[in-house]
């Protein structure tokens, strides 16, 4: 028997999270973002979040729920262009921003999760990205040193569950998910479809249960698509 | 007459070779997976975590949990695959992807390249870019050649901030190919019914002209 990890619903998934706290949010634009556990905290109220995600939803959905109440004081992303009200709070000064690199943002996800304090990348050498960071040459190119990322909280959205926590993703919604879901002091895991221990092939699981602590089945997921680009047949 | 968005995604495709894996920015350099001959197989990577990316799907079958790095909908060709996003940077930066194709605001005859902010104004973030012009062997950057001003964007050095440093190879452009070598833009081949004297004017960074300037062939 395997150590169950459910909760009942993403109120109690969420009990802890605190103002001031640093969350990871799993999601690549819209796709693959826990949007239970962003309702939930948006009616918590909580405050002056740090919050790491790649990108910051739009006006009216995912992060920009949060933004449009003003409950986070500091975004670390790699790209916000499709928010006008991020925009406006970074402008302004109001919203603390750090622009990473998404490679170096997924690595130092990974990285946290995996128990290595940090590393070196060519990526960002000789632009902004890299002031105030150490430089080294390996193999006759330059490098910079970037830290790991860890979190209070990871929230992560996968396609399917089980009680012990083991994580399956389905297509392009994986993205930062796995990394992130790694590097949270506790990881709470929103799937659409939460199965018994044992129904799931362990030789399929993405995310082994070990990195998630909570998980509960969504509820009424929207899955806005944010670019909708079809052919015509014929 | 200079070239459209398409016939500079016509022209870059005829820079895949057959075994390639290709990473497509946003905006133009998207188009060119809609012109790759048939004699050769490519493979198209999205740093969201595909590999083995397919066009857009027909009406009605978009699937919202596939998209590519644009946030588009999109299909997968069989042989496809799916990971996470640090293994899709593995793949970058570990220079398992051949060739990189972004767009650009600047780019400098050094080969540095600027796409991701203008101070005070917009501030989109740099996404992967950044990873991608740090680490792949060969950079083509899709623009036109100048600004909506009418400045160029070829420039001596880059005013805005930078994306990567001496990293970028060729450009394509409305109004031409060029290479980038020894600190200067080297003209390799004309859009058709664009002169040298056009491309002259157009280009403020060092521009050297050989003898013969070819007219790009476009179908």
């Amino acid at each position: 028997m395997a150590i169950n990890k459910v909760v009942a619903n993403a109120q109690e998934a969420t009990k802890g999270v605190e103002n001031g706290m640093t969350l990871m949010l799993g999601g690549f634009g819209l796709c693959g973002i826990p949007e239970n556990c962003i309702s939930e905290m948006v009616k918590m109220n909580v405050n002056d979040l740090t919050c790491i995600s790649n990108n910051a939803g739009v006006d009216d959905f995912g992060l920009g729920l949060l933004l449009q109440k003003k409950q986070i004081k500091k975004m670390i992303s790699s790209y916000v262009g499709e928010n006008d009200e991020f925009e406006r709070q970074m402008l302004s000064g109001e919203l603390e921003v750090d622009l990473i690199p998404q490679g170096s943002l997924a690595e130092r996800c990974r990285a946290g999760g995996a128990g290595i304090p940090a590393f070196f990348t060519p990526a960002g050498y000789g632009t902004e990205v890299a002031e105030g960071k150490e430089v080294r040459e390996f193999n006759g190119k330059p490098h910079i040193l970037e830290h790991a990322l860890t979190a209070d909280f990871a929230i992560v959205k996968a396609w399917k569950g089980d009680t012990a926590g083991n994580l399956i993703f389905k297509a392009a919604a994986r993205n930062f998910n796995p990394m992130m879901a790694m590097a949270g002091k506790i990881t709470i895991a929103e799937v659409e479809e939460l199965v018994p221990e044992g129904t799931l092939d362990p030789n399929t699981i993405h995310t082994p249960g070990i990195f998630v602590q909570r998980i509960f089945q969504g509820v009424d997921y929207e899955k806005r698509i944010e670019q909708r680009t079809v052919r015509q047949k014929g | 007459m200079a070239l459209d968005k398409v016939g500079i995604a016509k022209r870059i495709a005829q820079e895949l070779r057959d075994g390639w894996y290709v990473n497509l920015g946003i905006g133009i350099p998207t188009l060119v997976a809609n012109f790759v001959s048939e004699d050769i197989t490519v493979e198209f990577q999205s740093e969201n975590g595909i590999l083995g990316m397919g066009p857009f799907p027909f009406d009605g079958e978009e699937d919202a949990d596939l998209i590519n790095a644009g946030k588009q909908t999109v299909t997968l060709q069989p042989g496809a695959s799916i990971f996470d996003s640090a293994t899709s940077f593995a793949m970058i930066r570990g220079q398992h992807v051949q060739l990189t194709v972004l767009g650009a605001m600047e780019v400098s005859q050094n080969g540095d390249i600027a796409n991701w902010k203008i101070p005070g104004r917009m501030v989109k973030g740099m996404g992967g870019a950044m990873d991608l012009v740090a680490s792949a062997e060969n950079i083509i950057v899709a623009m036109m050649h100048t600004n909506k001003k009418g400045e160029s964007k070829l420039l001596a050095d880059c005013s805005l901030p930078l994306t990567g440093v001496a990293c970028v190879t060729r450009i394509i452009t409305n109004l031409a190919a060029l290479e980038i070598k020894d600190r200067a833009f080297h003209l390799l081949e004309r859009a058709p019914g664009v002169s040298v004297e056009e491309i002259k004017a157009a280009t403020e960074g060092k521009l050297i002209i050989p003898d013969n300037v070819p007219e790009m062939k476009i179908d």
